[in-house]
């Protein structure tokens, strides 16, 4: 009785003018509906409308990129709410970190989930990037999608150093002096880059704000970016491979 | 008469063609504007970094047969019987800061081991080069002066 009485205020809700005027469609009830569904929704229409059931199918290297994109969201939203205590200045920055950690409430919860959604997400993107080229997820026509991959790589593992500098303690500085003085190794380049990279000769203030700037801003949007790009080559490009589908076509070219 | 597919290079280009290439130009030399102007601003004009020339104090300071580690500076000074020189302490593989371990009349990086003699010279690790001398000279008011910016060959020692 309850549940029937449910669905019947939904039901009611559902012809409100409000309700229609958001979703312009009647429940998804057909193939078609559900695929409007998908295709009518800002957030949804990136994704496929339809997937092989074979590529839903539990194993041990199921949804890497999901695990590594919900690792990124979790990075996003902990970011944003350790960016409310933390000031990127010398030397306050050491001492919102210590107070993260000692005088806000839950604030190692936070932190900690920060730091280690971060050393996770570093795993699952190497995870999912050994599944595809094992998997022989690189080949066309999905040659591009691994391209844009690299890229997300490069930029996750940009994220990480990034965010190294900034709790300022003697790990963070050091570890920022050596991979700095290892980028001013590299002929021509290398010297302007690491002056533009700290705003100036050693790891300083400057430094501590270009990193913070790049950590907060700069690389996530770029990461959204070839994220959208990404996912949305899934898509085009024919879905997620599958274990035999790939032998299928691979039998086929030998014949 | 039907119209050529592309315009020939000699200049029978139609309008379409000429606005496009025009604002292409226009487009470019407004982006590599835009790009130089922004390089110039990232660069910053004024450093709030330690002067890299300084005063060390006076000779009497630091006993014949000595190293001393100027800690703000990062850079040893050095006089042996024939006089002065600076030594930089900072490890010329990847920039950590060096120790000098008189008991083994070594200078020590902690970061990936490197090891040179007192006067700057490699005796093992990962260091491509020996440590820097720089520059040390006299005031007119009888004190060190040391310039981080000029580095001098090694047999340079300033004799008082």
């Amino acid at each position: 009785m309850a549940t029937s009485s449910l669905a019947q205020a939904f039901g009611r809700l559902r012809a409100t003018q409000v309700w229609k005027s958001i979703f312009r469609r009647g429940p998804a009830r057909t193939n078609r509906t559900r695929s409007l569904a998908v295709f009518g929704n800002l957030f949804l229409h990136a994704l496929p409308v339809k997937v092989r059931d074979k590529s839903l199918r539990v194993r041990a290297t199921y949804y890497l990129g999901s695990i590594t994109f919900f690792l990124f969201v979790v990075l996003v939203i902990t970011g944003i709410l350790l960016m409310l205590y933390y000031h990127p200045a010398v030397p306050q920055a050491y001492r919102d970190m210590k107070d993260l950690g000692f005088v806000v409430s839950n604030g190692v919860f936070l932190r900690n989930l920060h730091r280690l959604a971060a050393q996770a997400m570093v795993v699952a993107v190497f995870w999912h990037m050994f599944h595809v080229f094992y998997r022989g997820g690189y080949r066309p026509p999905r040659e591009f999608n691994w391209v844009v991959g690299v890229g997300l790589l490069l930029v996750t593992l940009f994220l990480s150093y990034t965010g190294y500098l900034l709790p300022w303690d003697q790990l963070a500085f050091w570890a920022i002096t050596v991979g700095t003085n290892i980028i001013s190794a590299m002929p021509i380049l290398g010297r302007p880059v690491r002056f533009m990279l700290l705003g100036g000769n050693l790891v300083g203030e400057n430094a501590l704000l270009r990193f913070y700037v790049l950590h907060c801003v700069i690389l996530p949007l770029i990461a959204i970016v070839l994220v959208g790009v990404h996912f949305w080559r899934i898509q085009k490009d024919g879905g997620l491979t599958v274990k035999e589908t790939f032998q299928e076509e691979n039998g086929r070219k030998e014949e | 008469m039907s119209e050529p597919e592309k315009p020939s290079p000699g200049g029978d280009a139609n309008r379409r063609d000429f606005f496009n290439e025009v604002a292409s130009v226009a487009l470019g030399i407004a982006g590599l504007g835009a790009a130089v102007v922004t390089y110039r601003f990232l660069s910053p004009n004024v450093l709030f970094e330690p002067s890299p020339t300084f005063r060390a104090g006076n000779p009497d300071l630091f006993p014949v047969n000595s190293m001393t580690y100027l800690q703000d500076q990062q850079v040893y000074i050095v006089r042996t019987k024939e006089g002065f020189y600076a030594v930089s302490a900072v490890c010329t593989h990847l920039g950590c800061i060096t120790q000098w371990k008189p008991e083994a009349d070594q200078i020590a990086c902690p970061c990936h081991g490197s090891k040179f003699r007192p006067d700057g010279t490699k005796i093992e690790g990962p260091a491509p080069r020996p440590l820097p001398h720089f520059a040390i000279t006299l005031t007119a008011e009888g004190e060190l002066m040391v310039d981080k910016l000029e580095v001098v060959k090694p047999s340079q020692i300033l004799k008082v």
